[in-house]
């Protein structure tokens, strides 16, 4: 168990350092930016694929696209669609890697928001019409609360996939905790690279609540089912 | 020709098989042991738990719970953490994918063995089936489809995901990126990519031709449907 | 009134769902169409609010073309109840109920008001106004389903087999509801079902349609079981045409006789073999037979002019004495038919 003993003390000097909590390169600084990144990349993804998978869930045309879009996203290698983006655009601002991370962060939204659409029950949809809903009311008002727990679920899926890609994109130069990782890598500063590993774990843990939270706020009870029958 | 820059073509001609260990074949080798070593053994162990959750349905909220913790993980971070146990091994590759694989897996195998229907279950009960010739002859034939289309996402994101452990030495193709980054030349990202993708897509397709030749029925409903 | 003018659907393919379909669905009244499936009968009826367009033909509301008419606002005007109820999951009972008022933009006081009136109107009670639709049984879905079709008082009501998704004892007490509406409230309804029984009880007046969608026939129940138009008709129909024809026969005319009721405690001598025992307020106990005296026989009944020929041929069969009990509203016996009334009753019934 020495492994356990070295582990320790490394968490200590890491947290313990007065270094790491103050100046450019310290914890709330780099927490900040992986927020940053992986926030910025959350919200073009949504931005892209929500609309897009609403519409082609809707109409069903253009299935094809979510299809293929999925597979690929899931057999592109992250750390070479980084390099090949850095090698090709430079490292003057944050896009080349921001990039990158959008387009893989799109497909889980896409595939599911597309999904929950298609997948809501023909009646409903036939009800929601024959009542005398138009179809941007069918989609805001029926189909989209109904499909908000797949929805949702494609969201958490994108942040779980650009948390771990923001750590990585460290290695093109990005901020974020993924720098006390690599940086440390590189040095043999066993201290950050365990600390910085055990900080990007708890984003992710703390990513993976909030989105737990706003599931339950913001579906219809009606929908997950969750209410005992009185 | 000769003063540029070499082609894609004979970057990989130089480089296929040098005799050192980074060549593109020693990498596609290691990419290979370290994508389908976790994606067995995820079913492996994936099968047993599923079926336990699905015996003892109180350990199906639990078992899922911790999965969908383990998939939330950031795969760089938890290599890291690993190094200190395993050293800088492929073993420490190996093992968190394993776990990503049983993340997907277990729900699939639970999935699938409940869409069994009951009156399925029930007549084969009924027809004096024994609890393992039921679960091995009935139920896991059903559940073939559901499992194997989990298989083909573990298999796809395993692959594509070994390449993460070449920022700790150990990335099979992966290796190709960083030495791509480090002294800047496009090729080898271009054949990492590409050797990744086309290697998806094979597993892919194996998978689908194991489901085909397993679940015969499955084919022979959708042809009556059209 | 809905009138169907030779109106046809076809699709691309070249089948023809509905072919030259005429017909009239008068204000007020229940139309049933009914047929087997591929009748085109529920394409029939989602062409009346524009689900599905006409190829060919008008569809007119009060003599106004609904091809004329923007869809969602003519839908708004029509009520639409379907299998499933359809209720929106996310939505709480009260507020699927006042799904149109709202969409016409009624004050929401004012819809979930109307939403809470309907609900007890249609025999729920008012604590499930807060409830999601996944709290309640199918039976009472389809009551909200109802509900929410009459929120906005909509003058016509399609129901595309609203009632088959649930087990027969609901339906017949949904249907029975229905009835009891419709007494209240004559809407002009349109009612799709594959069920002939569910069309003979609740329509004024039944429409068969034959595979390829062509009107078979056209008729009121009664004229429908003694006359069918032919022989896919009378196939449709069924065995028992006949005993189902009672139903619509009044017992209005039945002769009763009222020399056999005898009060409870009564001993004397009687030249009759059967005689019905009463309590003090007239209601029967049972019959009393001269070959033993002691023991009461059970009796059936049925209420005189209300129910039909169908009901007191029942009440006749429970009995040993073969004799149907005739009671009033409140259960009181008010005569006898015996086999004889019965029987000319019946031969009567039979000669049309």
């Amino acid at each position: 168990m020495t492994w356990l003993s070295s582990f320790v003390s490394w968490l200590g000097e890491f947290f313990g350092s007065g270094e790491n909590w103050s100046g450019p390169g310290s914890i709330p600084v780099r927490l900040l930016e992986h927020l940053e990144f992986s926030g910025l990349a959350l919200l073009l993804a949504v931005l892209i694929a929500v609309p897009l998978g609403l519409a082609i869930g809707h109409t069903g045309r253009g299935e094809l696209l979510v299809v293929v879009s999925a597979n690929l996203a899931r057999a592109l290698p992250t750390l070479g669609l980084l390099v090949m983006f850095v090698l090709l655009l430079g490292t003057a601002s944050i896009w080349p890697v921001i990039i990158p991370l959008v387009l893989l962060s799109v497909p889980p939204i896409l595939v599911n928001t597309f999904e929950g659409i298609k997948g809501v029950d023909p009646e409903l949809r036939d009800a929601a019409y024959g009542m005398g809903l138009r179809g941007p009311q069918v989609l805001g008002r029926v189909l989209v609360p109904v499909a908000l727990p797949l929805i949702l679920l494609g969201c958490r899926l994108s942040a779980i996939q650009v948390v771990a890609t923001t750590t990585v994109a460290a290695y093109t130069g990005l901020g974020g905790l993924g720098r006390y990782v690599i940086d440390g890598f590189a040095t043999k500063d066993y201290a950050s690279v365990v600390g910085g590993s055990v900080l990007i774990v708890l984003f992710a843990l703390v990513v993976q609540v909030l989105f737990a939270l706003a599931q339950r706020v913001t579906v219809s009870p009606g929908v997950s089912q969750r209410l005992k029958v009185r | 020709m000769g003063d540029g820059p070499p082609s894609i073509w004979e970057w990989i001609g130089r480089n296929w098989d040098t005799g050192r260990a980074d060549s593109i074949r020693n990498l596609l080798t290691d990419h290979l042991t370290m994508s389908l070593v976790p994606i067995v053994l995820a079913l492996v162990l994936a099968l047993p738990l599923g079926l336990a959750s699905v015996r003892w349905r109180w350990l199906y909220q639990p078992t899922t719970g911790l999965m969908n913790v383990v998939y939330a993980l950031p795969s760089l971070p938890v290599f890291m953490l690993l190094i200190s146990v395993t050293g800088l091994s492929q073993t420490t590759v190996i093992i968190p994918l394993t776990f990503y694989g049983m993340a997907v897996l277990i729900p699939a195998v639970v999935d699938g063995l409940n869409s069994v229907p009951d009156h399925v279950r029930q007549s084969a009960v009924a027809m004096g089936f024994t609890p393992l010739r039921r679960l091995l002859q009935v139920e896991l034939p059903i559940a073939v489809p559901v499992v194997l289309a989990g298989m083909r996402v573990v298999a796809v994101s395993s692959i594509s995901l070994v390449s993460v452990g070449a920022l700790i030495g150990q990335g099979g193709l992966g290796g190709l990126f960083t030495r791509a980054y480090q002294n800047p030349f496009m090729p080898p990202v271009i054949v990492g990519i590409v050797l990744i993708v086309l290697l998806a897509l094979v597993a892919d397709g194996l998978l689908v031709l194991a489901q085909r030749l397993l679940t015969p029925w499955v084919r022979a409903r959708k042809g009556q449907a059209s | 009134m809905i009138t169907f003018e030779s109106v046809t659907k076809r699709y691309p393919d070249g089948t023809v769902a509905v072919d030259r379909l005429t017909l009239e669905a008068p204000t007020g009244r229940i139309t049933v169409f009914v047929g087997p499936s591929g009748c085109g009968k529920t394409t029939s009826l989602r062409m009346i609010n524009r689900m599905i367009d006409a190829t060919e033909g008008r569809i007119l509301l009060d003599g106004v073309p609904v091809q004329g008419i923007d869809p969602p606002t003519l839908r708004r005007g029509i009520g639409y109840v379907i299998q499933q109820a359809g209720l929106f999951p996310h939505r709480k009972i009260v507020d699927n109920i006042a799904t149109v008022p709202y969409l016409l933009g009624w004050d929401r006081k004012k819809a979930r008001a109307t939403a809470m009136e309907l609900l007890e109107r249609v025999g729920l009670d008012p604590a499930l106004a807060g409830r999601y639709p996944f709290q309640l049984s199918g039976g009472q879905q389809q009551r909200v389903g109802v509900a929410r079709a009459l929120a906005a008082d909509p003058p016509v009501l399609l129901m595309d087999e609203p009632f088959s998704a649930v087990d027969p004892i609901v339906r017949t007490n949904l249907q029975d509801e229905l009835l009891r509406l419709q007494s209240e409230l004559n809407k002009t309804i349109v009612f799709v079902t594959h069920d002939i029984d569910e069309a003979i009880k609740l329509g004024d007046q039944v429409a068969v349609l034959q595979v390829g969608g062509r009107l078979a026939q056209l008729a009121d129940p009664k004229t429908l079981l003694s006359e069918p138009a032919d022989d896919f008709v009378r196939e449709f129909l069924g065995q028992d045409r006949g005993i189902r024809r009672l139903r619509f026969i009044s017992t209005a005319g039945l002769r009763l006789r009222t020399d056999l009721t005898v009060a409870e405690g009564f001993d004397g001598s009687s030249p009759e073999r059967w005689l019905l025992v009463v309590d003090g307020d007239g209601r029967p106990l049972g019959w009393r037979s001269s070959d033993r005296p002691e023991e009461l026989e059970p009796f059936g009944t049925f209420v005189h002019g209300t129910d039909s020929m169908r009901a007191a041929l029942d009440a006749a069969l429970l009995s040993p004495s073969g004799c149907a009990v005739a009671v009033d509203e409140r259960g009181r016996a008010v005569g006898v038919a015996t086999r004889q009334a019965l029987d000319e009753a019946l031969a009567e019934a039979a000669d049309g």
